[in-house]
């Protein structure tokens, strides 16, 4: 039980931070640049947001099984796999949260922090500190999307037991296997878990609030 | 200027990236075995697997699937090993040259159960023909329908009584493992088909009763395969063939043999990798 909550904490923990990681800087450009089918990118963007794991998983099956084209990487039913899945799942809702936040903004900003003498690197992070309620918000919905997603960690990790079982995963098996109890509370471990991390964004999101 | 929320973000993401570089660095040999769900439901493969785990330093990855999905999975080099129980559908596999080193590992039975009541009068048949024939008439049958060796099995019963599965009223399919389509046959109060394993494993749990049993046609053989190597170079055949080995030695075939006796009362599962 324990093992299978810390992995669920690590692949969609990590899947989160990877999908920050692009998603934040794409979301920023996607707010701020004007570009040729930024809309459409934009439309593009909105509809993963919505995505169907199921459809992410299965794509990532088929990429990564050991006759698909990445097969050679041997990531299929492994944790790393997950996150690959996760990640495509994450990042969509991340870019989609963040441009929404930044372009909430004063489109005047960047250029007012820029007379103030910021640089460009200095003006970006306050831009982001600025903006950083609606990038909380994008944090919170991406990690709460995973965490609870199945049809992808199923596919694409296997639900072996030792490695790649995860809560919702446990939750499916157990149910299947008519152990409704033990169903039941790994399905009240997954409710706490989402509320700790929801909790602990919350408290950063409201404690520094302008 | 102080940015103490940023800075405890920022340390708890680099304390998963440590976390995570760790976890992914332990490689080790692995293999990935394509079995039945009613292998995995019955808690028979959670028993024999870390034991040979921990012999040979080899992992498993078990994925359970139907029979259909595991023999495909062989058929195109995605696994390295399967535990199946479909014989007709197996040996076109062999045929094609995909599978090799084919062992007899152990059998169990099919059983049709339903309510404890029989509404359709199931029990009553002289065959299994004569059961199936009941169900099409008087009562609801749920099959697995996900190109499993026991849907296979089914459609096969459905051919001996001569009906067409897709004319019988009240059949549905479920495209689920064992122990979900047994839910849901015991909530619909149907009937169903499943191997006598994972029905003693969940009996407790369910108001279905065993409604007829015992025509040879239920027999439920189950062999293991490697996946040839020369046809998929990617697998691995030696460490496959390490675990064929492993399921055909004599503890292993004992440990079959009484896995769970003392729970249910009579073995789920019957060892003939040592007796033929």
């Amino acid at each position: 039980m324990t093992a299978i909550v810390l992995r669920t904490l690590l692949v969609s923990g990590l899947a989160t931070l990877l999908a920050v990681l692009v998603g934040v800087p794409a979301g920023y450009l996607i707010a701020r640049r004007s570009f040729r089918g930024r809309t459409l990118l934009l439309g593009v963007v909105n509809t993963g947001m919505g995505m169907p794991p199921v459809v992410v998983g299965l794509i990532v099956w088929v990429m990564l099984v050991r006759s698909g084209p990445f097969g050679d990487l041997g990531l299929i039913y492994t944790q790393a796999a997950m996150v690959v899945a996760q990640f495509l799942i994450a990042t969509p809702i991340i870019i989609g949260f963040t441009a929404a936040s930044i372009q909430a903004l004063s489109p005047r900003l960047p250029d007012l922090l820029t007379v103030l003498g910021a640089g460009r690197v200095r003006t970006l992070w306050l831009l982001a500190r600025e903006a950083r309620l609606g990038l909380l918000v994008a944090v919170m919905a991406a990690f709460g999307a995973i965490v609870s997603e199945v049809g992808a960690s199923m596919i694409v990790g296997g639900n072996l037991e030792r490695s790649t079982r995860v809560l919702t995963t446990a939750i499916v098996t157990e149910t299947s296997r008519g152990e409704i109890e033990r169903a039941l509370l790994l399905g009240l471990v997954l409710l706490a878990l989402s509320f700790v991390v929801n909790l602990t964004l919350t408290v950063v999101q409201q404690r520094s609030r302008p | 200027m102080a940015r103490p929320w940023a800075r405890r973000l920022g340390a708890a993401l680099a304390i998963a990236l440590a976390l995570s570089t760790l976890a992914f660095a332990q490689a080790k040999p692995s293999i990935i075995l394509a079995t039945t769900t009613s292998t995995q439901d019955s808690g028979l493969l959670d028993a024999l697997v870390p034991r040979f785990e921990k012999a040979r330093g080899i992992e498993v990855k078990v994925i359970a699937v139907g029979t259909g999905a595991a023999l495909r999975m062989a058929g195109s080099g995605d696994a390295d090993v399967v535990l199946v129980h479909a014989p007709e559908a197996e040996r076109k596999y062999v045929e094609s040259g995909d599978l090799i080193d084919g062992r007899l590992v152990m059998h169990n039975d099919f059983v049709i159960v339903g309510p404890p009541d029989d509404p359709a009068g199931v029990s009553k048949g002289k065959s299994a023909a004569d059961a199936m024939r009941a169900i099409a008439a008087r009562g609801t049958f749920v099959s697995r329908g996900d190109d499993s060796g026991t849907h296979a099995q089914e459609l096969a019963l459905w051919g001996t009584a001569r009906i067409d599965p897709k004319a019988v009223a009240r059949r549905e399919e479920t495209g689920q493992g064992m122990g979900a389509t047994l839910n849901i046959a015991d909530q619909k109060r149907a009937y169903t088909l499943t191997d006598r394993g994972t029905y003693l494993s969940l009996r407790s749990r369910l108001g279905l009763a065993i409604a007829f049993q015992g025509d040879p046609a239920l027999r439920n053989v189950y062999h293991v395969y490697a996946v040839n190597r020369a046809k998929h170079p990617k697998t691995r055949y030696s460490e496959a063939r390490a675990f064929i080995d492993f399921l055909v030695s004599p503890p292993v075939q004992q440990a079959i043999g009484v896995f769970k006796r003392d729970v249910y009362g009579e073995s789920l599962f019957f060892p003939d990798a040592l007796t033929r």
